[in-house]
């Protein structure tokens, strides 16, 4: 049976908080190699946010949203997808995003304030980062769209916190995505806080996951820190969208998880939350969860732990190398990419600009 | 059969999509009342019947959805057409508009692109109800990334429309309905395009340049014919596109005469009328004989229709204003 059929309050979970596997729950068919895998995505996502965190306070980059906590809703979700799926991510999805082919390099380059890094190469399915609030959501929903309309089979899956399900493009999104049937999965990234401001203020609904009952499609509750669980629901929804028979292909996932750090290196979460609320969900880590249970099937042990360790170490140590080493973007890239064609106008204060920096410098120009 | 046929400016519209969408099978027509209904103007009559339900969609009545839906097809490849139905509507997709279809060539390196065209009617003068009349075109020529584009005779029309869904980039494309069915034009039947960006001289003169656009341009040309009868000899340009705007002709038109009006029914402050003054001033200052004098709405909510002719400047009002540059 499919995990989406389910109450929406009824949440589906394969591993306990220790790692173990819960009665009655069927571990996914996946190959021990894409088992490791998913750890190993995991902690490096999770290696990755410490470093960026840091380089943050270092001065070396700009403001940065975390993901830690968040490891097992991104790996698992988006390792469900095909090559051909398509992902729209909101600003925090940084390890979801590595795994559809966007460098950390990239990511990293984006938050330092470089243009750039907001561009996928060429050949992978990912949307660019979006930073208002649920608008991705009626954009994941068009392109589903116009897949179905050009006869393609593709599912898109898109990322939001609990914060934007208060928003109106969240309910326009998904009443479309109902009424015209398109293949989308709407993922709900429920981190319990939108920013400062709990999940209880967002809505009075006991679950997020039961809003798609008023757009006529499912609606599943997931252990969001549970990267098996969020895997097999996000499997499920990903081959209902591919399959026009039967019920409604959109559905949306609640993942509910808990993000250890603040909402971005701006905000101090002390302000608004407890430890200890922060202690009980840090024994729920999706990363131990996986690791205690790989190494009860033999797939880990501590010398796989250490290399994989080391082998993340060194993969997030060069994105930083270079990163850092790409030197500040020319001013032309404010002015071009605004229209295919520049207009005149543009133009005129590209050409009057370029004429400044000639005469001053760039060193006078950019002094703060 | 002949080559043209007598149309109205809304059934320019209708033309105009039929051509493109007969041309180029990305292209579809979405919004509200725009399938079976065909529009609440007309404006889509027919299509629906023509070519189906998956390419004339009757959304969801949600303005935020229908643009935002329709940036996801255009970053797919598609080239959506949403219509908005009154301008005074559109504010739920304001955030859309600006903080993505504008926005979206940019934010992705040229990775993608949004060749969208966002359809409104808009502009007072038809006795609609509250917000059903306002002209804010100022909002979205402000926003870089996008282009504004008014038209004000049937042949414009389909020929800019044509122009827009064609553009790589995304449109608002504001149509005037006080003069949906003020007049007929003889348009061709075959497609073909006007470009965006070129403003058109609709009489040459040579003692003041009147600038409009949109419904506001018939007026001004009463105007400027009343005034050459008292011996005033005015230019009217009608600018067409507002952005980019066409600088070349505004100043050309002005190095002539020296002296020039602005006539546009959105409000005096932050409107139009002043971006096009201070160009003036900044590219030919030498040549200025007098103030720009801006003819226009009034700073206050667009009224309900008991007083909407006194708020949209009228011919009266268009003469006096441009003999006060006359005359200065």
């Amino acid at each position: 049976m499919s995990t989406l059929q389910r109450d929406p309050s009824d949440q589906v979970q394969i591993l306990d908080d220790e790692g173990n596997v819960l009665e009655g729950a069927t571990v996914p068919d996946l190959d021990d190699e894409t088992l490791v895998s998913m750890y190993q995505n995991m902690t490096l996502a999770r290696r990755f946010d410490q470093r960026a965190v840091s380089l943050q306070r270092q001065g070396r980059m700009g403001t940065y949203p975390p993901l830690s906590g968040q490891e097992g809703a991104q790996i698992g979700s988006v390792m469900a997808l095909e090559d051909e799926d398509w992902m729209f991510p909101s600003y925090r999805e940084h390890g979801a995003a590595l795994i559809r082919g966007l460098p950390l390099k990239q990511t990293l380059l984006y938050w330092m304030g470089h243009e750039d890094g907001n561009k996928p190469p060429e050949d992978v399915n990912i949307f660019t980062a979006s930073v208002p609030i649920a608008t991705q959501v009626l954009h994941a929903t068009g392109a589903a769209w116009a897949s179905k309309l050009k006869g393609e089979n593709k599912a898109f899956i898109c990322y939001f916190g609990d914060g934007a399900t208060s928003e109106g493009d969240f309910h326009e999104g998904l009443n479309f995505a109902g009424v015209f049937d398109t293949p989308n999965i709407f993922f709900c990234n429920n981190n319990q806080w939108a920013i400062s401001v709990p999940r209880e203020r967002q809505t009075a609904a006991k679950t997020i996951a039961q809003k798609a009952v008023a757009y006529g499609f499912e609606g599943v509750q997931v252990d969001g820190m549970d990267p098996l669980a969020v895997y097999k629901v996000t499997k499920d929804a990903v081959d209902k969208a591919k399959d026009p028979q039967g019920e409604l292909r959109p559905t949306l996932i609640e993942a509910v998880q808990y993000r250890f750090g603040a909402h971005t290196t701006a905000d101090d979460p002390t302000v608004y939350r407890d430890d200890d609320e922060v202690e009980h969900w840090k024994k729920k880590d999706p990363i131990p969860r996986l690791e205690k249970y790989l190494r009860g099937e033999g797939l880990l042990d501590d010398e796989k732990v250490e290399a994989i360790e080391q082998e993340i170490e060194d993969d997030v140590a060069e994105a930083i190398a270079e990163a850092e080493a790409v030197p500040r973007p020319s001013p032309d890239e404010i002015f071009s990419h605004v229209f295919e064609e520049m207009p005149a106008r543009v133009r005129a204060q590209w050409e009057d600009f370029e004429q400044l920096r000639e005469m001053y410098g760039d060193e006078k120009l950019l002094e703060e | 059969m002949s080559d043209t046929q007598n149309l109205t400016l809304v059934q320019a519209v209708r033309d105009g999509l039929k051509g493109e969408m007969e041309r180029d099978d990305d292209v579809i027509v979405m919004g509200e009342d725009v399938g079976k209904n065909g529009g609440v103007f007309r404006a889509t009559q027919g299509l629906w019947a023509e070519f189906g339900d998956d390419r004339v969609i009757d959304t969801p009545l949600a303005e935020s959805g229908i643009v935002g839906s329709a940036i996801g097809m255009a970053a797919y490849g598609m080239k959506p057409v949403p219509e908005i139905q009154f301008l005074g509507f559109i504010y739920p997709a304001f955030d859309q508009i600006v903080s993505h279809a504008a926005r979206l060539r940019t934010r992705s390196r040229g990775r993608y692109t949004c060749p969208m065209v966002v359809r409104a009617p808009y502009g007072g003068g038809i006795r609609a109800p509250e917000h059903h009349s306002e002209s804010k075109e100022a909002f979205f020529s402000h926003e870089p990334g996008l282009k504004v584009v008014v038209p004000s005779t049937p042949y414009d029309t389909k020929g800019l429309l044509a122009s827009a869904i064609r553009d790589p980039d995304p449109v608002i494309f504001l149509e005037p309905k006080l003069i949906y069915r003020a007049f007929r034009e003889e348009v061709p039947n075959e497609t073909y395009t006007v470009p965006l960006g070129k403003a058109a001289t609709r009489r040459e003169g040579t003692d003041v340049s009147v600038f409009t656009w949109g419904a506001m341009t018939r007026p001004t040309l009463e105007a400027a014919d009343e005034l050459s009868e008292e011996g005033i000899d005015v230019e009217v340009i009608d600018l067409r596109t507002l952005s980019p705007l066409d600088d070349e002709a505004i100043i050309e038109s002005f190095k002539k005469t020296g002296r020039a009006a602005v006539v546009h029914e959105a409000p005096l402050t932050g409107g139009l009328g002043g971006e096009i003054a201070a160009t003036i001033q900044e590219e030919a200052l030498l040549y200025q004989e007098a103030p720009v004098k801006r003819i226009t709405g009034f700073d206050t909510p667009f009224p309900l229709y008991a007083l909407e002719n006194y708020y949209l400047p009228q011919v009266a009002r268009i003469k006096e204003g441009i003999k006060e540059a006359y005359e200065f």
